[in-house]
């Protein structure tokens, strides 16, 4: 296997090397590389649209770089078949963006999912961890309600006690607190926390909620038209002298994206 | 500019040449897709269903089969009586009234039982299958199945087009039961023919291999609708819209696909026919 040139990558448990994703004409990432250490939560940030769901779908495969290369551990991942993938799939928990509940199962079942493919049969086994992992994201109860019942909010949460429920190694939040009253998000703020604290979860977050970035990251990056354009530990962030980065962070609209309000 | 960029001053009489060029390819191209996923659906069914995917089987065999049956053997019913009121006059004229019964059960069993179910099912099918297909698609459940190492093809694909498949037979017999009792219903009880003489063509008429032919095309035209529904669910554009363009797409495909297909089976089981007894007239 041809070992990485970078050797910091020593710790990084996934790395982006020059990747490069277009949909047609849209380029959405132009030559990424960006390495995620291990045991920590790195927060990406970035505009609306810049391809921070299409990032993390390609350290799953569901999506494959049109040029460049992602590393899981160590081995390309790129490229490999589905089915080689499969082995690696279930060493993360992907929380998607939407949420992505199976509409013809219920809460409980839902959960249960990722249990069965892991092979787990004792059915007394699944429903502990399905009230365990419940209990966690404040929906103790539920088990029995269907998707289709729940509020936006509430959906979130099942599918984030969906994406933990098999006690993945990397668990990939996209907008975990979206959609969330502030109470609820920073009680999923602490969830990120202790999952990373007590069982050294690898956690990806992407969030648009600059107070759940600042408190659960180790890193943050930031991510505009299909780069990296800052990176650092908040404490670094907070004093970066980048002016797209504090217009993000700041949440204050430059001139350029008031200019079509000028004309109503 | 990139290569696909048309050039600037083309001649006029080249447009309809590369619109129909495009067409083409985009046939090829979603076939060659097509082809593909068929493959995959294939694999995935030698490689056998694990105990969700037979759950779906069971609960889609329920939503697509059984609640089919009433509107089946309605449609079913009303096309084998209309089929004797219309076909009456000619054979009376002839003085061959009393066959109506081979001519009835040979139409039904071969023809009108397969493909009416065919194309109920297709409606049904492209309607409920593609788009619950379509809308998990949508909504990343396709995505977020392969992210927990699960393979949609066969975890969704698979019991769905095996659902089909075995649906689409058994909703034709009862097509053919009550085709033949309509009917039987109009030619004994309204035109006046011989209970007895009704039912003593209708046995001449048909054989084991002539039920079998209807049935195996029935077994092809699920094997397709399902395959179908099932690929354009998959595929499915983005949003409400796209989840309806794949819903309409997925109808009138299987019914071109009925159409081909009944007539590709109907010369080569035909034919068979002819090859194993030669001396029996398939028709009537
Ligand atoms: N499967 C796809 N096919 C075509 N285009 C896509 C696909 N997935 C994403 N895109 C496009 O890629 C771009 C980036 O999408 P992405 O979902 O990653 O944005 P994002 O950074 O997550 O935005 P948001 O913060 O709004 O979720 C968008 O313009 C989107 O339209
Ligand atoms: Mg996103």
């Amino acid at each position: 296997m041809i070992q990485p040139p970078n050797d910091k990558s020593d710790q990084a448990i996934i790395r982006f090397a020059d990747v490069h994703k277009r949909f047609g004409s849209l380029v959405v990432l132009d030559g990424l590389s960006l390495a995620i250490p291990a045991d920590r939560t790195t927060v990406i940030i970035g505009p609306s649209g810049t391809g921070k769901s299409v990032l993390l779908k390609h350290i799953v495969g569901l999506l494959q770089p049109d040029q460049g290369n992602v590393y899981f551990h160590q081995q390309r991942i790129n490229e490999l078949s589905e089915r080689q993938l499969e082995p690696i799939r279930k060493r993360i928990g992907f929380l998607f963006q939407m949420g992505a509940l199976f509409d013809s199962m219920s809460v409980g079942e839902n959960i249960a999912f990722p249990l069965r493919y892991q092979g787990l049969n004792s059915e007394r086994d699944i429903q502990q961890i399905i009230g365990e992992k419940l209990a966690v994201v404040g929906l103790s109860g539920s088990e029995k309600k269907m998707p289709g019942d729940l509020s936006g909010g509430q959906k979130k949460r099942v599918a984030l006690a969906r994406a933990i429920a098999m006690d993945p190694e990397v668990v990939l939040y996209d907008e975990p607190t979206t959609g969330l009253d502030p109470i609820r998000a920073d009680v999923i703020n602490e969830l990120i926390l202790k999952l990373k604290e007590e069982l050294k979860v690898t956690g990806i977050v992407v969030t648009h909620d600059m107070a759940s970035a600042f408190k659960v990251a180790d890193q943050i990056v930031m991510l505009l038209n299909g780069k990296i354009i800052a990176q650092g530990t908040p404490e670094q962030i907070k004093t970066m002298e980048n002016e797209d980065l504090r217009h993000f962070i700041e949440g204050r609209a430059n001139a350029e994206d008031l200019k079509a309000l000028h004309r109503l | 500019m990139t290569p696909a960029d048309p050039p600037p001053n083309r001649s006029s009489i080249l447009m309809p040449l590369e619109f129909l060029g495009n067409i083409c390819v985009s046939f090829v191209l979603t076939l060659g897709d097509f082809v593909r996923f068929f493959m995959a659906i294939l694999a995935g069914t030698l490689r056998g269903m694990d105990r969700f995917g037979l759950h779906e089987m069971f609960s889609q065999m329920f939503d697509l089969g059984t609640l089919s049956i009433p509107v089946v053997m309605l449609t079913g019913f009303f096309i084998g009586a209309v089929l004797v009121i219309e076909a009456y006059p000619q054979f009376h004229a002839l003085g061959l009234a009393s066959r109506l019964g081979s001519v009835t059960v040979l139409s039904v069993v071969k023809q009108i039982g397969p493909v009416l179910t065919g194309v109920m099912l297709a409606g049904r099918v492209g309607g409920a299958m593609t788009a619950e297909l379509g809308t998990m698609c949508v909504t990343e459940q396709i995505e977020a199945l392969r992210s927990m190492a699960a393979e949609p093809v066969r975890t969704l694909a698979v019991p769905r087009v095996l659902a089909c498949v075995v649906m689409t037979p058994i909703l034709t017999i009862f097509s053919d039961i009550l085709g033949i009792f309509g009917g039987w219903l109009i030619a004994v009880h309204v035109q006046g023919i011989n209970n007895d003489q009704f039912w003593h063509y209708a046995r001449v008429g048909v054989d084991i291999y002539t039920i079998n032919t209807g049935l195996i095309k029935a077994l092809f035209f699920g094997l397709a609708i399902g395959a179908i529904a099932c690929y354009k669910g998959f595929r499915c554009g983005n949003g409400a819209q796209g989840v309806g363009r794949a819903c309409t797409e997925a109808f009138v495909t299987s019914f071109i696909v009925i159409l081909i297909l009944n007539l590709v089976l109907a010369l080569l089981l035909t034919n068979i026919y002819v090859m194993f007894w030669p001396n029996q007239s398939p028709i009537l």
